[in-house]
């Protein structure tokens, strides 16, 4: 079961290739799309085989844990999380894009570059040294460029240059910290970092450069998770790209590359300081505030979806921040900051699967009405069904409306703030979540019920392709609620732990 | 001008010169494994010689030997030999390990797959870098607009 | 001579995010986001410097221990060739979406494109 770890890289990249050349030859025009849906499904299925599964670490190329300087794939429990998470996602988001892509006049481009993105994402959260993030982190993050100007408008050129910009000065703040770390201890593996930066720490007061190559890092991971004085390309780039696009970066871009990497970066390698932990804390809690009461007076439906994921990343950047803290005290209390972590990692698995269902279902809406503005939608739960039933679903979901999965993540946050002794963190996060639940409310009224515009009045349901991804997210939104036990056992228990106990697991099996 | 070509002292120069680039395109990602250099450098070189045919005669002028679709071809036929010498490492057990013996040090022969691994960066640069710049060729001949 | 070279990446970092932040043309914005990634290229580079090393490449009738005591560190190295690719990479797409920019709005100043607002 091991050795299949890298195909879950390997894949999507030869498929993505693989469809390049097959569309030169006339004939299987047709195939590309075939290929992309199987290879997505395959993914799925091997990450989901992979939960049970104990995987040592995997060094690429031979080079064994004597030799300090080869690549190294870990697959512990928080990868396993993630890598269920974002094959997901992509597996609904490459079903719905089947019939949505139609608009385009080159679909093949669509399906090689999304599946170039999620093949890169999968290897961002299988890395075991630090250089294999920042190298796939770049892969996706370029794919992500070409994908949200696809469409060619200029609209979403102009968004894309601007994400491109300011994408590319978090990646060069993240490569100044890598090389600032690795100039500090000579290796690049992160079970060694983490080493190395303990005996520092040990050895005497924490000098300068260490400082640096942390501001470093967790700025540039940051940018790339949206946190609130480095959100300013979400608004433009989320709302531009197509829809299935949007369902990807907002629900699993900004997730794996910013908040697994940034968690991943303090807990495993440069180990949960307090400052550390105090920097996730405001950023988190500013995420969460400003991102909700920028969207409240939002009336295009993905710009406002936007807004709120920046809010609902920063209730996960927050739990974390404040877990980081926790184990950063003089008597680290691990029952409260495993509750913490359970509650941050579950909202982050909830929110991809109610942020993608909400994108998806508005690119559904904006593909049969032909609009975005919530004024001009109404009454659509009589018109398309299915579309109303999941984006009903998914809008209770972000509003944290018992029995759906948003309501237990977003519980377990604010009590495990509260045991954790941050009662006026919990407080806000309370109240966060009740303007979160005005919004929805608002979109809801607005957009399902209500009389129909004179846009919508002639709009009638989604073709099968796209109905069939957006119930596979709403399923998933109603049974993760559902079998939070279950899922606790099983997927955020060994990721808690896998983040906790960071000896233990991204272990070289030598030591240094 | 994009479209017609340089004048007729650039156009024979380029005839003469373009093979005697590619070849040393070719010998640098060759011998990536004994000087510096590697698929990379190689690739780029080549690519500079496929620039050069398509400023030298034109982007119609050049379209009996450097197509859109050839580009795409050879790009995507890279990556996958690239793909494919990285997963016959599982012959040797695992991902990505050497499985071709070994020879003497300094030999061209010498460096396990690497070489192999070269080749296909090459191709795949190569075919990469000319094609953008093809597809970059297409727009017309553009103003300044405004500066500031 | 050790701090003053530092110092000078750490400028000509400066350099590209004021080119990035204060510049409105387009292509002066795109020469910024180069220089910015040049500026860690040489910073990684000099990492790896050791005084009075040679280059890491193995000559006719070197032992590789001896290579190893002597030569500067390969490692940033290898990573300064994948940034470098990296960055042609970026400067391919952020050209063709300059240049499919101004197709659309017919100027390279960034105030005039401002569609997105809110």
């Amino acid at each position: 079961m091991q050795g299949i770890v890298p195909l879950l890289v390997v894949l999507p990249l030869v498929v993505a290739f693989g469809i390049v050349i097959l569309v030169q030859v006339r004939v299987l025009r047709g195939l590309p799309v075939i290929l992309a849906c199987f290879a997505m499904l395959a993914n799925l299925i091997v990450s989901l085989c992979l939960l049970g599964v104990q995987v040592d670490p995997i060094f690429v190329g031979g080079w064994g844990p004597a030799k300090t300087l080869g690549i190294q794939l870990t697959c512990d429990g928080m990868a396993k999380l993630m890598l269920v998470t974002i094959n997901l996602v992509a597996f609904a988001s490459v079903l719905f894009a089947t019939s949505y892509i139609r608009r385009f006049t080159k679909p093949w481009l669509f399906y090689s570059l999304f599946l170039l993105m999620t093949g890169a994402m999968n290897a961002v959260v299988l890395a075991g040294d630090l250089f294999n993030l920042f190298v796939f982190l770049e892969v996706a993050a370029i794919a992500s460029y070409a994908l949200v100007a696809f469409g060619c408008e200029s609209e979403e050129l102009e968004a894309s240059f601007k994400y491109l910009v300011l994408g590319s000065v978090g990646s060069v703040f993240i490569l100044m910290g890598v090389a600032i770390l690795y100039s500090l201890t000579g290796h690049l593996n992160m079970a060694m970092v983490h080493e190395a930066l303990r005996a520092l720490r040990e050895a005497g007061p924490v000098g300068p450069a260490v400082l640096l190559a942390a501001a470093a890092l967790i700025a540039g991971l940051a940018l790339k998770a949206a946190m609130v004085p480095f959100h300013a390309w979400l608004p433009d780039a989320h709302p531009s790209a197509p829809a299935p696009i949007s369902a990807m970066l907002s629900g699993v871009l900004i997730k794996a590359s910013g908040v697994y990497a940034l968690a991943r970066i303090v807990f495993s390698v440069l180990g949960a300081q307090s400052e550390y932990a105090v920097i996730l804390i405001s950023l988190g809690a500013a995420s969460m505030v400003i991102g909700a009461l920028l969207s409240i007076g939002q009336w295009d439906f993905k710009r406002l979806l936007a807004y709120s994921s920046i809010s609902q990343v920063g209730y996960v950047v927050l739990a974390i921040g404040v877990a980081a803290h926790v184990v950063s005290g003089p008597e680290p209390n691990r029952a409260a900051a495993g509750l913490c972590l359970f509650g941050g990692l579950f909202h982050l698995f909830n929110h991809a699967a109610f942020k993608s269902l909400l994108f998806l279902s508005s690119g559904s809406i904006e593909q049969q009405s032909g609009t975005r503005m919530l004024k001009e939608m109404g009454g659509l739960t009589r018109r398309m069904p299915v579309t109303s039933f999941c984006c009903r679903i998914g809008a209770m979901s972000i509003a944290g409306v018992p029995p759906f999965n948003g309501f237990f993540s977003k519980l377990i946050i604010v009590v495990a703030l509260a045991m954790a002794g941050y009662v006026w963190l919990s407080a806000l996060a309370v109240a966060v979540a009740v303007v979160t639940l005005l919004i929805f409310v608002k979109v809801q009224r607005y957009v399902l019920e209500g009389e129909p515009g004179p846009k919508v009045a002639a709009a009638r349901e989604a073709p099968a392709m796209m109905c069939v991804g957006l119930v596979i997210l709403a399923v998933v939104c109603v049974a993760s609620g559902l079998a939070m036990v279950f899922l606790r056992e099983q997927l955020f228990d060994p990721a808690s732990s896998a983040l906790l106990d960071t000896a233990k697991t991204i272990t070289m099996g030598a030591t240094p | 001008m994009m479209t017609q070509g340089m004048s007729l002292i650039v156009k024979n120069t380029a005839k003469l010169v373009t093979g005697f680039i590619a070849v040393f395109g070719i010998y640098i990602a060759m011998t990536g494994h004994l000087s510096p250099g590697g698929g990379f450098a190689g690739g780029v070189i080549l690519a500079a010689a496929a620039v050069l045919v398509i400023l030298a005669f034109g982007r119609r002028g050049a379209k009996g030997l450097i197509t859109d679709a050839q580009c795409h071809a050879w790009d995507g036929a890279g990556a996958l030999a690239f793909a494919v010498v990285a997963l016959c490492g599982y012959f040797s057990g695992q991902f990505f390990v050497n499985f071709i013996p070994r020879g003497k040090v300094h030999d061209l022969a010498s460096g396990g797959m690497i070489p192999l691994a070269n080749l296909a960066i090459l191709v795949k640069v190569g075919a990469g870098l000319a094609g953008a710049f093809l597809a970059l060729a297409a727009f017309r001949r553009l103003g300044m607009g405004k500066v500031a | 001579m050790g701090i003053a070279i530092y110092l000078l990446t750490f400028a000509v970092l400066l350099v590209g995010l004021y080119a990035i932040v204060a510049k409105k043309n387009i292509v002066k914005i795109i020469v910024g986001v180069l220089i910015l990634d040049y500026a860690v290229n040489m910073l990684l580079v000099l990492i790896g410097y050791r005084r009075g090393g040679g280059a890491p490449i193995l000559s006719r009738g070197q032992a590789p221990g001896e290579l190893a005591r002597t030569a500067v560190d390969p490692l940033p190295q290898a990573m300064v060739l994948t940034s470098i690719v990296i960055g042609l990479g970026l400067t391919a797409l952020m050209v063709a979406l300059a240049l499919r920019l101004y197709d659309k709005y017919h100027t390279f100043d960034m105030k005039e494109i401002r569609k997105l607002r809110g």
